[in-house]
């Protein structure tokens, strides 16, 4: 069957335009079931007791107060659960219940599961586990030194460090010592977390020989996976369904503890088993941000043009692996696809800390770094006598090139979302009052990674579109978190085959239903399951279409597909009639991502996306100069976005951005004293309210990138990028003071005012990078001119 | 009958039903309601009243639910978002947030939609610095709130 | 989810039948009301009464009436949105209704009580956690444990005062009924409901409840109330004044000045403010170019010590209630905050 050509984009009629999602008359009437409104007959509840130390051996546990708990069911302990799992393969070092060592204070150590959920709780209150105290690891600098115990895993080392990586493209000394002029700084970004509205859940059924877990996962296909290799079984038996999701973020990317235990105890009792976990639980759960340390030095010509560059990062991952090789090696991989920086050194490192293990949030290792480099570069800018819009146009990348790092630029708004960001809030010419400062920055982000977590060679997205008795059935693994990837999905079909999105019945996130998609991760989901999905439904209308034009006497491409008709049939009756004709109606689609869109060099499985998104902020504040309050009173966002299939979406994703961005800025934190999380709750975890939340003004750029599905981007998690920066920024502009650390608190900004009219240096941030045992540089030969203009 | 140790017997009204429940003495009116009566649609995002998910009206007006015993609760009449709107027929309010965007993982939405619902019954055309105002302790993670606001502006229209 | 334990709950008829089921239930029962503050300390293993002793019931306890001199009676169980909105209330005691409203957020109010609130438990990120989180940490001597984890060395417990509505009660005179077992009853200053001690930060018997918060005639004096919290709703006071002025036209005739979240009871500081005493508020005092507020403030802040257990850094709240004094004299003399911005 031939795929005709793609038909002229200018008339569109779904996509782009701004509707309500699929879903939303179920979440605003409550009937919606999310993982935790889901009830099976004769459910157990369960419960995880978890380690209050932050470091410590196991020596015994001793559960028999608990079986004798009236109501208790069973109890499990690591022993039950003895293998080892973990999102990534090289760094598998979690288990669903820790027997020998727990490495943070709510480390999952053993399972009540029992009639109710009381009775789980008092289940695990008599539970004795006896524990030796080790050492606890608190900071990067102490994770530095080797451990007087023994380090937090037998893989870390030295000390221990989890992960080193070391990276140069081009020549960078020679490109300092050209260099006019040469800055330093030193940032640190403290580590935050999700704080999903939804705490986690997860329910798993027994039937015959087979499993099933619902769960609130971002990632049904990689939850599969792990499952299949701690319960130890075909992963045809398991099947695991997403269930409606109260947020993600990021934040349910892994495959957790309770999601393995309930399927354990379901397994062991043969009755389904449901484990909710509490606030308090989901921050210890966490896999967030990563508390960073940077150390970034440039070297520009008199011209302010960009000659090299050399980041350092160190990465506080917490107490297991996580996401953390990548994790790592983001945090150097995005520098180079917003400036064209032509000799590019990075060095990274991760260590174990015992703390509650970091992962990906939106914008997964990039926040961090795109905080140092844009503030880098207004005090660069300041230096060297320059308006920091000017230095920065003067290095932006060009559309369709290569970077240094040999990352394929394809489509690249870059200017546009600069001038139209500028343009829109009058950044040039902004009122000059004490206390009122205006920032600036812009950011990138990719559409989804350009390889899965684990090598295989499957598409990273397929699509199933189903026709039969007039109606239509979207598969696809694709995992909607509330960011609105279903009504995407719909959209696309309806696109294809003349109808609206709410003709689409969805079948998504099911790994027993529905072919693969990797996951809500990456920002993938827009870029590769609406190629899969355009490539499935175009599939269908061409079936319908020849059916149609056999019928009508007329060649295929006189057919019209639009407004629920198929020529001049209805939709119904063309699908009727492809049905007497053809048999099963159904079409797929895949989509995976092209080769050859990074490089061949170790590491280079991190950064190469088939696209990248582009962002701009201007963030207008007022900032006490007595208290160090912030007010912000408006964000300008321009996006990227290639084309949106959805506006009214969009745009709640880019504000959505832009609100989480303001809160990791002004208050997010999830800090520990004495190993212990200062604010795991939602009173002590600061974010924002409606109070604080400032006007946004959203500009989509649309640029057509040619391999995304109708021309579109990400936007669900670059706009949170540019924000934190612009906010310093702005600071900056008000009162004359650096804020170098993340989050920008009153009280640091006062301690900084002080700092200044002491005569000391106007700011506040880390002082020192510690010396970090970073292995001999990997040099990569860059791409030559030939290569660098596609 | 008696009522045993530990549970009580409550009336109250529920979205315009008449309940007589034996509940247990210290369950809050979220897991009455979700686990008594299987309305799932109220939801719970802390149990410790700092997060507005779990808002249901209590004669008219926004209470946590997580927070409330039943004694505190007995005679009353509860709205909870199932019991907004009217058969199929969505209340102007959950139109309106269909409608604007108000709504992403959904999450928060039936407590921000009972409290709007409230504001607006006692204020059908409140200010954007009112819609803040009421709305402060429901907190929503995804949109950012603007959507939400519209929402209820579109709301307040649509119910004048 | 986070549940309640069991406890027995009674139905007392009257508030003085309520103080006799306290005397009689000893220190194994707690009254509850709005339960705004006791539900979540109960989920989290911080109080663990067996026996609570229901108010909310009482319709005797939910009124606001006028006195015979032309002060103000609110029952202690008027919700905090009700005390907040009341017309009479608001004019004569702005920095009451004022400090009502500012109080967490608006579903909350909707059933927290102004009694509940003026008796709201003291605050401190040792204590305010799970009982799972207390244990890893260490008991605490408020709950469970025999030191304190913020000042080791300390006597007593240094958890927060964390009341916004008992400074602006104090500052304006106001007094409690409260009701012992046998009926008996006794008026005190709000003032003297309070002790410098986290854990017994009550000075009232443990069998005495609030019935009423009375607020004298205004007269002439005008009051602000000022909080200091990271967001605009939820978050409790990390610093906060109460200022009433007693003014003759520009001239001041008066001042009482008390801090909030600054020490384990609100404390009146109404002494530094005597340097107001026959000063005329108009251009210069309230500009701050003479230095009066500020060093008035910096008086009346020196009785704040501030720890490392609340949000934000200890040494900033302390210049934050420096500041929220200035603000507070301010706004009571009837200007803008704007200026109190540039003091």
């Amino acid at each position: 069957m031939t795929i005709e050509a793609p038909r002229d984009e200018r008339a569109l009629r779904v996509v782009g335009k701004s509707l309500p999602r699929v879903e939303a008359a179920a979440k605003v009437t409550g009937s919606i079931a999310y993982a935790d409104d889901i009830v099976l007959p004769g459910m157990l509840f369960c419960k995880l007791l978890r380690s209050r130390h932050p470091y410590a051996r196991v020596l015994s546990i001793d559960t028999r107060a608990a079986r004798a708990v009236p109501g208790v069911v069973a109890v499990l302990t690591g022993h039950d659960l003895p293998v080892n799992y973990g999102i990534m393969p090289t760094c598998e070092d979690e288990h669903a219940l820790e027997h020998e060592k727990v490495r943070f204070v709510g480390d999952p150590v053993a399972a009540v599961a029992a009639v109710d959920e009381e009775t789980a709780q008092a289940g695990c209150r008599a539970i004795s586990v006896e524990y030796e105290p080790l050492e606890a690891v608190e900071s990067i600098e102490q994770a530095l030194v080797p451990p007087d115990d023994e380090p937090l895993h037998d893989y870390a080392g030295p000390a221990n460090v989890h992960r080193l990586a070391a990276l140069e493209f081009g020549d960078v000394d020679a490109g300092f010592a050209r260099a006019a002029h040469v800055r330093e700084d030193i940032f640190f970004f403290e580590g935050n977390t999700h704080l999903p509205m939804e705490q986690h859940s997860a329910t798993a059924q027994v039937a015959g020989d087979k499993v099933t877990l619902w769960s609130s996962t971002q990632d049904p296909h990689y939850v599969h996976r792990a499952l299949a290799k701690v319960l130890g079984l075909p992963m045809g038996k398991l099947r695991v369904v997403a269930a409606p999701h109260g947020g993600g973020f990021g934040g349910k990317c892994d495959p957790f503890s309770h999601e393995i235990v309930v399927c354990k105890v379901a397994m062991m009792t043969g009755r389904p088993v449901k484990c909710t976990l509490t606030r308090e639980e989901v921050f210890y759960t966490h896999r967030g941000r990563h508390p960073v340390l940077m150390w970034v030095r440039t070297g520009v010509d008199a011209d302010g043009r960009i000659l090299a560059m050399h980041f350092r990062s160190a990465l506080d991952g917490g107490a297991y692996g996580s996401y953390g090789p990548a994790s790592t090696l983001y945090t150097g991989a995005l520098q180079t696809t917003t400036y064209a920086i032509p000799a590019y050194r990075f060095e990274g490192a991760r260590v174990f800390t015992n703390k509650a293990p970091c992962g990906p949030k939106r914008g997964h290792g990039t926040p961090q770094p795109r905080f140092a480099l844009e503030v880098h570069l207004d005090k660069l800018a300041a230096d060297v006598g320059l308006d920091p819009v000017e230095l920065r146009r003067r290095n932006f990348v060009k559309p369709f090139s290569r970077t240094v790092n040999w990352l394929r630029i394809t489509s690249c708004g870059l200017e546009e979302v600069t001038n139209r960001v500028l343009e829109a809030s009058g950044y040039a010419r902004r009122e000059r009052r004490r206390g009122h400062g205006m920032g600036f920055a812009v950011s990138s982000y990719m559409c989804g990674a350009g390889l899965p977590i684990y090598w295989n060679k499957m598409p990273h997205s397929e699509c199933v579109v189903n026709v039969g008795r007039g109606g239509v059935t979207l598969y696809c693994g694709a995992t909607d978190i509330g960011q609105g990837s279903d009504s995407v999905l719909a959209t696309v079909a309806a696109e294809e085959l003349g109808l609206w999105p709410g003709d689409i019945r969805l079948v998504t996130g099911d790994t027993g239903l529905t072919p693969v998609d990797l996951g809500s991760y990456s920002s993938r989901v827009t870029f590769m399951a609406g190629n899969a999905a355009r490539e499935a439904a175009a599939k269908m209308r061409a079936l319908l279409v020849g059916v149609v034009a056999d019928e009508e006497g007329c060649a295929p491409q006189e057919v019209e597909v639009r407004d629920g008709k198929v020529g001049r049939m209805t939709f119904e009756e063309a699908a009727t009639l492809a049905e007497e004709h053809l048999g099963v109606l159904s079409a797929h689609g895949t989509y995976t991502p092209p080769e050859g869109i990074g490089g061949r060099y170790k590491g280079a499985g991190v950064g190469p996306s088939p696209a990248y998104s582009y962002s701009a902020a201007t963030v207008d504040l007022d900032a006490d100069p007595g208290s160090g309050e912030i007010r912000v009173n408006k964000v300008w966002l321009a996006h990227d976005i290639g084309r949106s299939i959805n506006e009214m979406a969009a745009r709640g994703q880019v504000e959505g951005g832009v609100y989480m961005g303001l809160g990791e800025a002004l208050m997010e934190a999830q800090a520990y004293r004495d190993g212990l999380h200062r604010q795991p709750s939602m009173l002590d975890y600061k974010s924002l309210t409606f109070l604080e939340m400032p006007e946004v003004e959203t500009i989509l750029v649309e640029t057509h990138d040619p391999e995304g599905p109708y021309g579109a981007k990400e936007v669900g998690q670059g706009p949170l990028l540019p924000v934190i920066p612009a906010v310093v920024s702005a600071v900056h502009d008000a009162l004359g003071v650096w804020i170098d650390e993340v989050p920008v608190t009153p009280d640091k900004i006062v301690r900084a005012l002080d700092a200044r009219a002491k005569g000391k240096e106007a700011r506040y941030g880390p002082k020192r990078f510690p010396d970090i045992p970073y292995p001999d540089l990997v040099k990569v030969v860059p791409p030559d001119a030939a290569t660098a203009a596609l | 009958m008696e009522v045993p140790d530990g549970r009580e017997l409550l009336r109250l009204s529920v979205n315009r039903e008449d309940r007589l429940l034996l509940v247990r003495s210290h369950a809050t009116l979220l897991e009455v309601l979700r686990e008594d009566l299987g309305l799932t649609g109220t939801k719970h995002g802390c149990e410790l009243g700092e997060c507005g998910a779990c808002t249901v009206l209590v004669d008219g007006t926004p209470q946590l639910s997580c927070l409330l015993l039943p004694a505190q609760v007995e005679g009353t009449a509860v709205t909870t978002i199932e019991g907004l709107a009217r058969g199929s027929e969505l209340h102007p309010v959950q139109q309106a947030f269909v409608a604007q965007g108000g709504l992403q993982c959904g999450y928060c939405t039936p407590g921000m939609v009972l409290a709007a619902k409230a504001l607006l019954d006692e204020n059908p055309a409140p200010s954007r610095d009112e819609i803040k105002e009421a709305l402060a302790g429901n907190l929503c993670r995804c949109t950012g709130y603007a959507g939400i606001i519209e929402a209820v502006e579109e709301a307040g229209r649509m119910l004048s | 989810m986070l549940r309640l334990p069991p406890f027995r709950f009674l139905r007392p008829g009257s508030v003085d039948e309520a103080a006799d089921l306290l005397a009689e239930h000893g220190d194994r029962a707690m009254v509850v009301a709005g339960g705004t503050d006791l539900v979540p300390k109960m989920k989290r293993g911080q109080m663990e009464p067996e026996v609570l002793v229901g108010l909310g019931h009482l319709t005797e306890l939910r009124a606001v009436h006028a006195t015979d001199g032309g002060g103000v009676e609110i029952g202690a169980g008027v919700t905090l949105t009700a005390a907040s909105s009341d017309r009479r209330v608001g004019a004569d005691h702005p920095a009451y209704t004022r400090a009502a409203a500012l109080v967490s957020s608006p579903a909350l109010r909707n059933v927290g009580t102004i009694g509940g609130n003026l008796c709201v438990d003291t605050r401190c990120n040792y204590y305010d956690m799970s009982v799972e989180w207390r244990e890893a940490c260490g008991f605490c001597m408020k709950k469970d444990g025999d030191i304190c984890r913020v000042a080791p060395a300390s006597k007593h417990c240094r958890a927060i005062a964390s009341s916004d509505t008992a400074p602006a009660a104090i500052a304006l005179g106001g007094t409690v009924v409260l009701v012992g077992p046998g009926g008996h009853r006794r008026e005190v200053s709000v003032s003297d409901l309070y002790q410098d001690d986290g854990q017994f930060y009550l000075a009232k018997a443990p069998d005495e409840i609030v019935e009423c918060l009375r607020l004298p005639p205004p007269g002439a004096w005008r009051s602000s109330y000022v909080k200091v919290r990271r967001r605009g709703a939820i978050d409790f006071p990390l610093a906060g004044a109460a200022v009433a002025l007693a003014m003759a036209g520009p001239v001041v005739e008066g001042c009482r000045i008390v801090l909030t979240a600054v020490g384990s009871r609100p404390f009146d500081v109404s002494a530094a403010g005597e340097a107001l005493v026959g000063r005329e508020l108009t251009g210069r005092e309230l500009t701050g170019e003479d230095g009066l507020l500020a060093d008035v403030a910096a008086e009346a802040a020196k009785v704040a010590k501030p720890l490392d257990n609340a949000d934000l850094h200890y040494v900033w709240r302390k210049q934050m209630t420096r500041r929220a004094v200035v603000q507070a004299i301010v706004e009571a003399a009837g200007h803008s905050p704007a200026l109190a911005a540039l003091a």
